[in-house]
């Protein structure tokens, strides 16, 4: 177990559902009623200190329930040590908060996500498409996604 | 003197040509064509290098870019043409003063190319009018100064407007 896992396991046990570690960079996978906490809490820890938000994945587990997982990577510029926390998110109600309250840099990350998943993000402050184009219905990195639906703004559907 | 000379050495003695209006109108627009650069993806790279000096350009009096469409002659639609940007190409082809002609550069704007997914338009022929198309990933400068040759062939013959 990596120092941070372990830091972060020692105060918030009750939200940690598994962790795991490979070639020095850590995964920690939590609750999602515990990311606002967890997130301020690595922020601001002087022993992990994770400054920046480097990106905000979202994942389709397609069959498996919950069925999407929403991934954050974090980075400490001082220690030079990543950190990647993953939440499982729900299909019958995708929401986890947002964390533009701690990085204004999630902005745009988390407009991805709901662009592409359709995983909305509670508190965020300007939730639209950041791709795709108003009136794109659906949300296409779905697996459910037809692959072969086309939907044009101007032009045939081809 | 010299001038004469030269003149004489072309059309011989007589010191003038006859031809249709039409052909010497084509003629003239071929060797002036101004290009409009649409560029949107990788095949830009490609499309730098053959209007930089390597390739020469303005032998085909085609090498001056002009980046507003009521100036250009030819649309050069270059890389991906996703359905979020098609209005936008639209609306520059319309906003392009006759005669016009539009080239497809790449095979995205051929055909969509690999992308046949949510996002990508399958080949700009769905939304304008396409007068050459140049395939290739990207397409070899050849490619390209053959496609304009064959630009210049066609506008010589066609009906000329004026």
């Amino acid at each position: 177990m990596g120092k941070a896992t372990e830091i972060i396991r020692e105060k918030f046990t009750e939200f940690i559902l598994d962790h795991h570690e490979n070639g020095g960079d850590e995964t920690v996978i939590i609750k999602p009623e515990g990311l606002l906490k967890v997130a301020k809490f690595i922020k601001t820890h002087p022993e992990l200190d994770f400054n920046i938000l480097m990106d905000i994945a979202g994942v389709d587990y397609l069959g498996r329930e919950p069925r999407f997982e929403v991934v954050y990577h974090f980075y400490s510029m001082r220690r030079k040590a990543r950190l990647r926390i993953k939440l499982p998110v729900s299909e019958t109600d995708p929401e986890v908060d947002t964390l533009t309250v701690y990085w204004k840099g999630a902005d745009w990350y988390e407009r991805e996500v709901w662009d592409m998943f359709g995983v909305r993000f509670r508190g965020h402050p300007n939730l639209k498409r950041i791709l795709m184009y108003d009136g794109f219905e659906g949300h296409p990195l779905r697996k459910d996604y037809p692959f072969n639906k086309r939907q044009p703004r101007i032009g045939p559907i081809n | 003197m010299g001038l004469r000379k030269t003149v004489t050495g072309i059309f011989g003695q007589e010191s003038f040509v006859t031809t249709r209006l039409d052909s010497a109108i084509g003629w003239a627009r071929k060797y002036s064509l101004f290009l409009y650069p649409f560029v949107t993806a990788c095949c830009g790279m490609e499309y730098m290098s053959i209007s930089c000096a390597h390739y020469d350009l303005d032998r085909f009096g085609a090498a001056l870019p002009r980046f507003s469409p009521r100036q250009a002659d030819v649309l050069m639609v270059v890389g991906t043409i996703s359905h979020k940007i098609a209005p936008v190409l639209h609306r520059i082809y319309e906003q392009m003063t006759e005669p016009k002609w539009v080239v497809a550069f790449g095979v995205c704007t051929c055909t969509g190319g690999f992308y046949d997914n949510y996002a990508t338009v399958q080949g700009i022929d769905t939304i304008i009018p396409v007068d050459i198309y140049i395939p290739g990933c990207p397409p070899n400068p050849h490619t390209f100064l053959q496609g304009l040759m064959m630009l210049q062939e066609k506008i010589q013959k066609q009906k000329q407007e004026y």
